[in-house]
C-alpha cells in the first residue's frame, strides 16, 4: 500500500493530497525524518521507524504555522488542492534554505504544480515567510 | 494507478540482500529510493514478485576518500551528493550537475545507485559517471566485479547488470591537477530530464589543453566524443578549435527524436552546448577543480 493511501485511507486523515499518483505533481508531499517526500512514491511499509509530518501537523486554524499565515495574507491558495504540498515543500526548502533569492524560491516548489497558477502569489508567501523567519531569528 | 501485489523483503546488509535477491529468482526488483521504480509500479510497467528494500542497508550509504579516487555508495541520497563537501571539492562538475537533477522532494529520496541502475538516457548521473570514468562496482553472491561506464550502460533503461547483482558503489578517479570543467543542460523545465546535456573537463598547462574529456546525452546513453577529445588535446585551443569540436559532436551519435525535440534540433544543442562547456571549461575565470 503506499503511503499516501496509509494515510487518507487508513488514517483518515485526508490534509495530504493525491494528484498524478506518480511523484510529478508534488500534491502528496509530507515530511519524513525532516525532508520532503513523496508519499505517492513511498510504500506505508516503509514508513516504519520514521517520524512522519503532515499538513495536519503543521498548525491549527486557531493557530497557524507562519507559513501558512503567509498563504493566507498573499492569498497564495485558490483551490487549494496543491496547498498541503505546497506548504511542506515551503517548510523543508526553507528549512535548508533560509536565506533563498527569489529564483530559488522559484527553483525550490519547481517540483509542485498548481492547476490554478497562482504561482506569484505563493512564491510572494514563501518570501514573505523566509524574511520574516529571519527577523524571528535575529 | 496502484502497484501490484508483491512480497516485500528489507534486508540489513548486502550480504543478506544478496541471499534474499538469489532466492526470489528473475522477476525480483532493488528498490532503492523508488522515485523511478515506484511510478513504474503504481502505472503497472513492472510486476515483479519480490521488492527487496535496500533503503536501510548502512554500509550502502557513504561518500569517501580513497587514494585513487573518491567513492560514494549506492545508496547516497541526490540531496548528499549535490551538498557534499567532498564532491564539491573533488568534483565540482558533478556538483553543478546535480542542481538539474529533478525536484527537492526527489533529491531527498532518489539515490545514485538508483539512477544508474535505471539508467534513463536523459539522466544526469549517468552522464556524469560516463564523463568522470567511473569505476562502477556490483556485487552478487558470486563475488563482485567493476564495470566502466561504457561496459555497464547498454542502452535505454539497459544495462550489464545481470540476475543476482546490484550495484553497490562507484569510484570517480581523483582528476589530474589544473582541470577546469563545464556543465550545460536543455530541459523543457527545471528539474525535467534533460532534451541534451553536455559535461566536459580539461587538463591545462597554461593554456594549452593536454587533455580534454567531452560527454554528451541526448541519444540512446550517454557517450564520450574521444574524436571531439583529440580535435582540442596538445593545442591552444581557439574558439574555432571549440566549434570544430562541437561539431564533431553533435555527429557522434543518432540523437533521440520525440514529442520534445526533433533530432535535427537535438543536433544543434548538442553542438550549441558543448561549445558553451567548453568555453566555460577554458575559461581562465573557472576556478580549478
Amino acid at each position: 500500500m503506499l503511503l499516501s493511501d496509509f494515510l487518507r485511507e487508513t488514517l483518515r486523515m485526508t490534509g495530504t493530497h493525491v494528484g498524478c499518483e506518480h511523484g510529478v505533481c508534488g500534491a502528496c508531499t509530507i515530511i519524513a525524518d525532516g525532508h520532503s517526500i513523496r508519499s505517492c512514491l513511498m510504500f506505508a511499509v516503509q514508513a516504519d521507524g520514521l517520524s512522519l509530518q503532515t499538513v495536519e501537523g503543521l498548525g491549527k486554524v486557531s493557530d497557524l504555522h507562519p507559513l501558512q499565515e503567509s498563504f493566507r495574507e498573499h492569498h497564495a491558495l485558490q483551490c487549494g488542492f496543491c496547498t498541503p504540498g505546497m506548504l511542506m515543500t515551503g517548510v523543508d526548502f526553507l528549512d535548508k534554505h533560509p536565506n533563498a533569492t527569489d529564483e530559488e524560491i522559484r527553483e525550490g516548489l519547481s517540483g509542485n504544480i498548481c492547476r490554478c497558477t497562482g504561482y506569484e502569489h505563493i512564491v510572494a508567501a514563501v518570501r514573505s515567510a523566509a524574511a520574516r523567519k529571519r527577523e524571528t531569528i535575529r | 494507478m496502484k502497484p501490484p501485489a508483491f512480497q516485500y523483503l528489507r534486508p540489513n546488509t548486502v550480504s543478506e540482500a544478496l541471499d534474499m535477491l538469489a532466492a526470489a529468482g528473475e522477476d525480483a526488483k532493488i528498490l532503492a529510493g523508488g522515485q523511478s521504480l515506484v511510478p513504474m509500479l503504481n502505472f503497472r510497467l513492472l510486476k515483479p514478485s519480490a521488492l527487496i528494500d535496500i533503503n536501510r542497508i548502512g554500509e550502502l550509504d557513504f561518500i569517501s576518500e580513497s587514494e585513487t579516487g573518491l567513492r560514494i555508495g549506492a545508496l547516497t541520497r541526490h540531496r548528499v551528493t549535490q551538498t557534499s563537501p567532498l564532491i564539491a571539492k573533488h568534483f565540482p562538475v558533478l556538483t553543478a550537475a546535480m542542481d538539474h537533477v529533478a525536484h527537492l522532494a526527489i533529491r531527498n529520496r532518489g539515490t545514485i545507485g538508483g539512477s544508474l541502475s535505471h539508467a534513463d538516457p536523459a539522466a544526469e548521473l549517468p552522464l556524469l559517471m560516463t564523463l568522470l570514468d567511473a569505476k562502477i562496482r556490483l556485487a552478487s553472491r558470486n563475488g563482485s566485479r567493476e564495470l566502466s561506464p561504457a561496459e555497464f550502460f547498454q542502452g535505454s533503461l539497459m544495462t550489464a547488470l545481470e540476475e543476482g547483482e546490484i550495484l553497490t558503489e562507484v569510484e570517480l578517479p581523483y582528476l589530474p591537477a589544473n582541470t577546469r570543467w563545464g556543465f550545460e543542460e536543455f530541459a523543457q523545465r527545471s528539474g525535467d530530464f534533460a532534451i541534451v546535456a553536455a559535461a566536459v573537463t580539461a587538463t591545462l598547462s597554461g593554456e594549452k589543453c593536454d587533455a580534454c574529456r567531452i560527454a554528451v546525452i541526448g541519444g540512446e546513453m550517454p557517450i564520450r566524443v574521444p574524436e571531439a577529445e583529440d580535435a582540442l588535446a596538445g593545442i591552444v585551443p581557439t574558439a574555432e578549435h571549440i566549434k570544430t569540436a562541437a561539431t564533431i559532436a553533435s555527429e557522434a551519435a543518432e540523437w533521440n527524436e520525440d514529442l520534445h525535440a526533433s533530432r535535427d534540433f537535438r543536433k544543434q544543442l548538442v553542438q550549441t552546448l558543448v561549445a558553451r562547456a567548453l568555453t566555460a571549461a577554458l575559461s581562465p575565470s573557472r576556478p580549478v577543480h
